[in-house]
């Protein structure tokens, strides 16, 4: 398998993860829980943003609810925060339903979208406003904002204008001014939106160091898959208001259950199949060899394959062969388009193709994978449609909307 | 067109500002008529000094602007916030349609319906002079009331709505949140509604004119009965130094504003200047 | 409950508005409108509302005085407003207090400086005289009386004029310029209907305080006018005529009110105010 590109290098670091995650959690089921969402509706003005949302979160994870715009992911952040009830079901913490508790009373402290910086107070009040309401004594106020100045690099930084500040100083402040109360739980609603590229992956390092270094559950939201998949121990992907995968990083991406979560995360060719027996699977006109057993013989499936995992290969030699459409240079590969038999096919590869150029498609057993028809199935095909620019657009106005 | 546009507002202001230097120019004026300048004099400031009547009606204004200011003040800001905070639609629009009655209405029916109002309560609890400090206080705190709170809700509005969930999150209380936070964030809002309703309210003739009682008169009302009958030359004084202090204050407060303006956004300033061009 | 908690709170904040606005807005109006349907011996009477028509010249004049000066103020005001638009960034800075300065002054001041200008020994009338022309009479003629209006109001039509014409954004005017429009017609298509909302609030801030002023009538008229300010203001003084009065002002606030609901179709924010 060839996964060692792009982002997924992260992938590839070692990391003490079980390879599924129901396993772990059999693994540490005497852990208690401690955030839990029970069947959780709630809807605004008659439209039903979150239907029966069931989740929970173990002490000292870092748990990313992911999902596009809409899919009531910040409203289940909310949730949590106190910021907004659920029309139906239940909250715990610690054990203890918090339903009615306010945020106030709430040991759980959240980083805002933008910031939420207190304009007329200087770093150093904002930081130590939370302890200043707690009534703590000003010299542990002073010992503990310097030690947090210290844990988000901006020592020298306390008599400073918030608002003059960068976005990601501006970034930092908000992190410090909800770790100082030493929350059970860090609420983080999208805190990287707002900055560049750049920024942005150095505050992804950042953050993890910070969360394994202070110990605290982080539940963070984003839209963006690969902050998701980079920072997280654990991954919740959201749509419509329904939880569609719950699993590490890997599992996601390896396994992903239907066609939405395949879509969503990484690029991915999605094709009709059906099985024709245990570890016999039948599309494009091909029957290929794959891992994938447990489905009713016939069955109807949906079909995985990452563009990585299908290798160019000499016409005599492919399992399919296809036309080269479109060639797009990405740096360390090219992406190319491949109509077989009408379906466009994404495919990553390092070496050069030409337009027009014929083809043949190699795909090992392990790079196949098997889901179960779901409601997503044909909302999700080929790459005809597929463009760069759309992807970017799309991109934008789902920031703009949240 | 340049020439003809500089010169049509120097001729507009030369109109508007001509019989406000007459005032200024014949309050030095000697000879007491309007047809001769004769000679500079003071006479007349001293004589506008010499009753007593105009400096006890200059502190009762700055008392009663005082107060009505900060009443309406303290008034509008609660009243701003649960508008600004109420989630029903019903309800703000009541709330902004009653604001808006006293600024709709002209004064004169409004300070024709207090008056009522206060006459009428008087018959009802058998009252005599009702009329007075109090009856003015709540005239012009009423007029006022408007102004202040259309000059915080905007700042309600602006306002990032995630600072209040911010506080709420770092367990501050409504009421913390409220003095905390939202008490800063509106300060300009409520800074410039204070402001103005303490000028509106040394400015007002025409309410106060029906709610008054001639023990307590206010620097317009003095005006007004000075003026009723013949020309006095004494009110010229006491005009010319009305307007020179309003022109001072109207100078340092434009300084003041000018200053603020420059200091924090000298990159917004430099966009808007390079749009202009 | 965290909700209803916030709500008690809000409700607290409220009440005293509540009240306040209850007692001296709305009941004010009711007792003006208890008055004008009474009668002396409290019975319900339309007497008063029927009364209204011997004042119907009152009103007529009024009207008539209060668009002329309107009109006068728009035609005068626009252009003003425009060429100070034009000038320089410093420029209109102090253009600006010098246009605030008169607003600031007291309207009383400002009527009695004009007076003092127009009186019959006044500077105007002693300069035709000596310039051999002959003796004019300002005080008392309808002539007065307008210009009084226009003077006092004319930098309530101003202000909000200039401020709607400075928030037009420059690139309106080049995408005008740019699509063929010459600077006449960028003025009448793309200029004139941005600053509508100005103009009716111009036009409001100078309309309602001409048809209810008296004290502008009292001074320059010569206490020979009777325009409805007049009329209010002399049977509430006199102390006798509440229930006449009290009509007079129920017609005429609800002939603003009609007005200024007309005028406000016409702009889209009425929530704004310049002042």
């Amino acid at each position: 398998m060839d996964s060692g590109r792009g982002f997924f290098m992260f992938l590839d670091e070692p990391k003490p993860l079980p390879h599924n995650y129901f396993v772990k959690e059999f693994l540490c089921g005497m852990k208690t829980k401690l955030v839990e969402l029970k069947n959780i509706s709630k809807s605004f003005d008659g439209e039903t943003v979150l239907s029966d949302v069931s989740l929970y979160i173990h002490d000292k994870e870092f748990i990313t609810l992911l999902g596009p715009s809409g899919c009531g992911k910040t409203t289940t952040l909310r949730i949590i925060g106190g910021f907004e009830t659920p029309d139906v079901g239940d909250v715990y913490f610690d054990g203890v339903r918090i339903n009615d508790v306010p945020p106030h009373k709430r040991h759980v402290n959240t980083v805002f979208q933008k910031y939420a910086l207190f304009p007329h107070l200087n770093v150093y009040d904002n930081i130590a406003f939370g302890l200043r309401i707690a009534k703590v004594k000003e010299p542990e106020i002073r010992e503990r904002v310097s030690e947090m100045l210290a844990l988000v690099n901006l020592r020298g930084f306390e008599k400073r204008n918030v608002s003059l500040l960068s976005g990601g100083q501006q970034q930092r402040v908000a992190i410090a001014r909800a770790l100082i109360n030493k929350p059970k739980v860090l609420l983080l609603d999208e805190p990287l939106g707002a900055l560049d590229l750049k920024l942005r992956k150095d505050m992804q390092v950042e953050l993890k160091n910070i969360q394994k270094k202070t110990g605290i559950t982080f539940i963070y939201v984003t839209h963006d898959q690969e902050e998701a998949l980079s920072m997280s121990d654990v991954v919740v992907v959201m749509a419509d208001g329904k939880i569609q995968q719950i699993g590490s990083p890997t599992d996601i991406y390896n396994e992903p259950v239907n066609a939405f979560v395949a879509d969503f995360i990484g690029e991915s060719n999605i094709l009709d199949g059906v099985m024709l027996k245990d570890y016999s699977v039948k599309f494009a006109g091909h029957t290929f060899e794959c891992l994938d057993c447990g489905f009713a013989q016939g069955e109807q499936v949906d079909v995985v394959v990452r563009p990585e995992d299908v290798d160019v290969v000499p016409v005599d030699k492919g399992m399919l062969v296809g036309t080269v459409t479109n060639v797009t240079f990405k740096g360390d590969y090219y992406e190319i388009i491949v109509d077989v038999k009408g379906f466009k096919w994404m495919l990553e590869t390092s070496d050069f193709v030409g337009v027009d150029s014929v083809i043949g498609l190699y795909i090992e057993p392990d790079a196949i994978h098997i889901m179960k028809k779901s409601e997503y199935s044909d909302m999700f095909g080929d790459y005809s449609t597929f463009s760069d620019e759309m992807d970017h657009l799309s991109d934008i106005i789902s920031e703009e909307e949240e | 067109m340049k020439f003809l546009s500089r010169f049509y507002i120097f001729i507009v202001f030369a109109i508007l500002y001509a019989p406000i230097l007459v005032v200024v120019l014949f309050s030095f004026n000697a000879s007491g008529n309007l047809s001769s300048f004769s000679g500079f004099t003071f006479y007349w400031y001293k004589d506008l000094f010499r009753s007593g009547e105009a400096i006890e009606a200059l502190k009762n204004s700055l008392v009663l602007a005082l107060c009505s200011s900060a009443l309406a003040t303290v008034l509008g800001t609660l009243a701003s916030f649960s508008i600004a905070h109420s989630k029903s639609k019903t309800y703000q629009t009541i709330m902004k349609s009653v604001t808006n009655i006293p600024m709709m209405n002209p004064d004169i029916v409004t300070g024709v319906s207090m008056m009522l109002l206060f006459v009428g309560v008087a018959l009802i609890f058998k009252l005599n002079n009702v009329l007075g400090f109090w009856t003015m206080l709540i005239a012009h705190t009423t007029f006022n009331l408007p102004y202040v709170i259309l000059s915080i809700l905007p700042k309600f509005k602006q306002m990032d709505k995630h600072l209040i969930e911010a506080a709420l999150d770092l367990g501050c209380t409504p009421t913390q949140t409220f003095f905390k936070i939202e008490v800063p964030a509106i300060m300009p809002g409520i800074i410039s509604g204070l402001m103005m309703s303490f000028t509106l309210s040394l400015d007002d003739f025409v309410i106060s004119h029906f709610v008054s009682s001639p023990d307590f008169k206010t620097l317009p009302l003095y005006i007004y009965n000075q003026t009723a009958h013949e020309v006095k030359f004494s009110m010229y004084a006491l005009c010319t130094l009305m307007i020179f202090t309003i022109l001072i204050l109207l100078i340092a407060v434009n300084l003041a504003g000018a200053k603020r303006d420059k200091k924090p956004t000298a990159k917004q300033r430099r966009v808007k200047g390079g749009a202009a061009k | 409950m965290m909700k209803n908690k916030r709500s008690a709170f809000e409700r607290v904040a409220s009440s005293p508005y509540i009240v306040w606005s209850a007692i001296f807005i709305i009941a004010p109006l009711l007792f003006v409108a208890y008055f004008a349907f009474t009668d002396r011996d409290g019975n319900f009477t339309f007497e008063n509302i029927l009364s209204l028509s011997s004042y119907s010249e009152t009103f007529i004049m009024s009207l008539g005085f209060s668009l002329i000066a309107t009109t006068v103020c728009l035609l005068i005001g626009y252009p003003l407003a425009y060429c100070m638009s034009r000038t320089s960034e410093r420029t209109r800075s102090i253009l600006m207090v010098l246009l605030m300065l008169p607003m600031w002054i007291s309207l009383l001041i400002r009527t009695y400086s004009l007076m003092a200008l127009l009186d019959n020994g006044g500077l105007v009338s002693s300069f035709l005289v000596s310039i051999g022309l002959p003796k004019l009479t300002f005080i008392g003629t309808d002539a007065a009386v307008i210009l009084g209006m226009i003077y006092d109001f004319l930098p309530y039509m101003v202000l909000p004029i200039y401020t709607s014409l400075i928030k037009i954004d420059r690139r309106y005017l080049e995408a005008s310029a740019d699509l063929g429009c010459n600077s006449m017609q960028t003025l009448l298509k793309v200029i004139l209907p941005l600053t509508t909302p100005g103009v009716v609030s111009g036009v409001t801030m100078v309309f309602v305080p001409s048809i209810s002023t008296f004290y502008i009538s009292q001074k320059l008229g010569g206490g020979s006018f009777d325009l409805i300010g007049d009329t209010i203001e002399r049977q509430f003084q006199n102390q006798v005529t509440y229930h006449t009065g009290a009509a007079v002002s129920l017609v005429m606030m609800i002939l603003i009110l009609i007005s200024l609901a007309i005028m406000n179709k016409f702009s889209d924010n009425e929530e704004e105010i310049i002042v």
